[in-house]
């Protein structure tokens, strides 16, 4: 068997392991959409009006704008749980055991991070549906919405490597819970919640150039039809970066021993 | 099976393995014995390949852990000091997790499962989650889930370390078949009984080097100690036997005798004699060898005690 088949094999039995676990926990995937929708919800009802006045429109038009933010919120939220879920198998004696084994050694790290973008998929999903209940209306059409799936793919890829390594990091479980929870917050500090530019310099650039940014203005245009322009360039290079910046780090301190 | 001269390891300054040799033939049970702290778990770590050692020649199987860590792998079975199973998946899950990441394709895999449960008298208990489990039950597990790939050698870090004495001896009943079937066994306890009734090789590991090694008999002789108790039924059969032993050791309230001895035949046969030809009747005698307490207490003394 070539390594590569036998990582691939290894990585489906893992990816199972970590299914089964979230199938024993089946409040986890409601609990990691819970927060998002309820910041959703909070954003459009108690603040929308005002906001949406401030785009020049009202309630309506501001759930189509922030949609993208929470949408971004909630695969912080998710890296939240994946790191926790790393940290706390780290301290199991399960993966000394693995180490003990002829296995290809990232297998226990891939079923780590397919099974976290699955839940991180199923959490999106959970908060998309909420959106269009509460009437979310995207202009998006088949090969529009193929589009956003891909940009949501690609960022959990990214942001899921990034936690796992958090998670391998974390000295406590505690810690791993802790340090993701900044991603959740990355939306605010963009273009998640308001646009950038009523904000005050330096803190407009920070938002105008951290990664999350051009993620939300690719999400935001497919879905309400705007112009996508650049910033999907821009988003693919920052997901292919940290992504890799994650793989590798995650990679190391899993080697380290 | 494992071959190994001069292994040492250090965290910083301060020094575990100071230069151990080790040699465990295939197909033996060999007990790795110390005090907590002594080193016995970093030794298994660097043998299964979970950290590298810092010098010395290390064969397992065959092969060198450090160069050819797959290949130690793929000869070996594990099981740590802490039980090692997933404890949100099943007993039988763990099982055939094990199963699939040794590549036994499906139907081979639910089979050597079941197999397994049945011989760890785990069938019952199959569908339960692990952390549902008893201490017991766990380590059977554990010691289960090292066995799917039928490895032909076995590390056993502590199996016993805080098992009640009926799951215990079944553990002993365990390794000992393991065996039967061929299998080298590498074993650390601190329990000496423990080494006393499964090892056919026997180290004693203290303050990261050996202090003595050879089987549990040959350790028994290091240190000296042996006697006989000889009770007697009424004052003047002992002190008859008294005079014809020329005892020191007389014990006129317990009507007990001490005498130096080893136990054997040939020794107890002379000593009965004697007391017939002085007419002293004997009511009941004990013989006391040292065990492998004597020599551990003696062996990893703070001070050396010979």
């Amino acid at each position: 068997m070539t390594s590569l088949s036998l990582a691939v094999r290894d990585s489906n039995t893992m990816l199972r392991r970590n299914l089964r676990h979230m199938q024993r926990y089946p409040a986890m995937i409601f609990y990691l959409a819970g927060m998002p929708v309820i910041f959703l919800l909070l954003f459009v009802f108690v603040f929308g009006g005002t906001l949406g006045a401030g785009l020049g429109g009202g309630r309506t038009e501001y759930l189509a704008y922030v949609v993208p933010g929470i949408l971004l919120m909630a695969v912080g939220g998710a890296a939240a749980g994946t790191a926790v879920s790393v940290a706390t198998d780290m301290t199991e004696g399960i993966v000394a055991r693995f180490r003990t084994m002829a296995i290809a050694r990232v297998s226990v790290l891939t079923g780590h991070v397919i099974g976290s973008m699955i839940q991180t998929l199923v959490s999106l999903a959970i908060v998309l549906a909420v959106a269009l209940a509460i009437g979310f209306r995207p202009t998006a059409g088949p090969a529009e919405w193929l589009g956003v799936l891909g940009v949501l793919t690609m960022t959990s890829f990214a942001i899921t490597w990034l936690a796992t390594a958090l998670g391998l990091v974390a000295k406590t479980v505690e810690e791993a819970s802790n340090t993701p929870l900044l991603l959740t917050l990355l939306p605010f500090i963009g273009s998640g919640f308001v646009p950038t530019d009523s904000m005050p310099a330096g803190l407009r650039q920070f938002a105008e150039y951290q990664p999350f940014t051009p993620i939300m203005e690719t999400i935001r245009a497919l879905l309400t039809g705007g112009p996508v322009g650049d910033s999907i360039w821009w988003a693919t290079a920052w997901c292919a970066a940290i992504a890799l910046a994650g793989y590798l780090w995650a990679r190391k301190r899993y080697n380290a021993r | 099976m494992i071959t190994v001269t001069g292994l040492r390891k250090a965290y910083g300054d301060h020094t575990v393995l100071d230069g151990i040799d080790l040699h465990v033939p295939a197909g033996s049970i060999f007990a790795l014995l110390g005090p907590n702290g002594a080193g016995k778990t970093t030794t298994v770590q660097i043998l299964s390949t979970l950290i590298d050692a810092d010098a010395g020649e290390i064969r397992v199987a065959g092969h060198d852990p450090a160069t050819e860590p797959d290949a130690v792998r793929a000869a070996i079975g594990v099981t740590g000091q802490f039980a090692a199973v997933d404890g949100l998946l099943t007993g039988r899950e763990n099982l055939i997790l094990m199963a699939d990441l040794h590549h036994l394709g499906r139907a081979r895999g639910r089979r050597r499962a079941d197999e397994l449960l049945e011989q760890f008298d785990l069938t019952d208990a199959a569908g339960k989650q692990a952390s549902a489990y008893s201490g017991g039950m766990r380590r059977r597990l554990d010691i289960a889930m090292g066995l799917v790939g039928e490895p032909r050698l076995v590390f056993l870090d502590e199996p016993t370390a805080g098992l009640d004495p009926r799951s215990r001896q079944a553990m002993w009943q365990t390794v000992r078949r393991l065996v039967a079937d061929g299998v080298t066994i590498f074993l650390t306890t601190q329990y000496l009984e423990e080494a006393d009734q499964l090892a056919d090789r026997i180290a004693v590991l203290d303050g990261g080097r050996l202090v003595a090694e050879g089987t549990a008999d040959e350790l028994k002789r290091l240190v000296p100690g042996g006697h006989i108790t000889l009770r007697f039924a009424d004052g003047p059969a002992l002190r008859a036997a008294a005079v014809a032993l020329d005892a020191a050791d007389v014990d006129s309230a317990q009507l007990t005798i001490q005498v130096p001895g080893d136990g054997s035949v040939r020794t107890l046969r002379a000593l009965l004699t004697t007391l017939d030809e002085a007419h002293a009747e004997v009511e009941s005698l004990t013989v006391h060898t040292p065990d492998l307490d004597d020599v551990f207490l003696a062996l990893t003394a703070k001070e050396p005690v010979r």
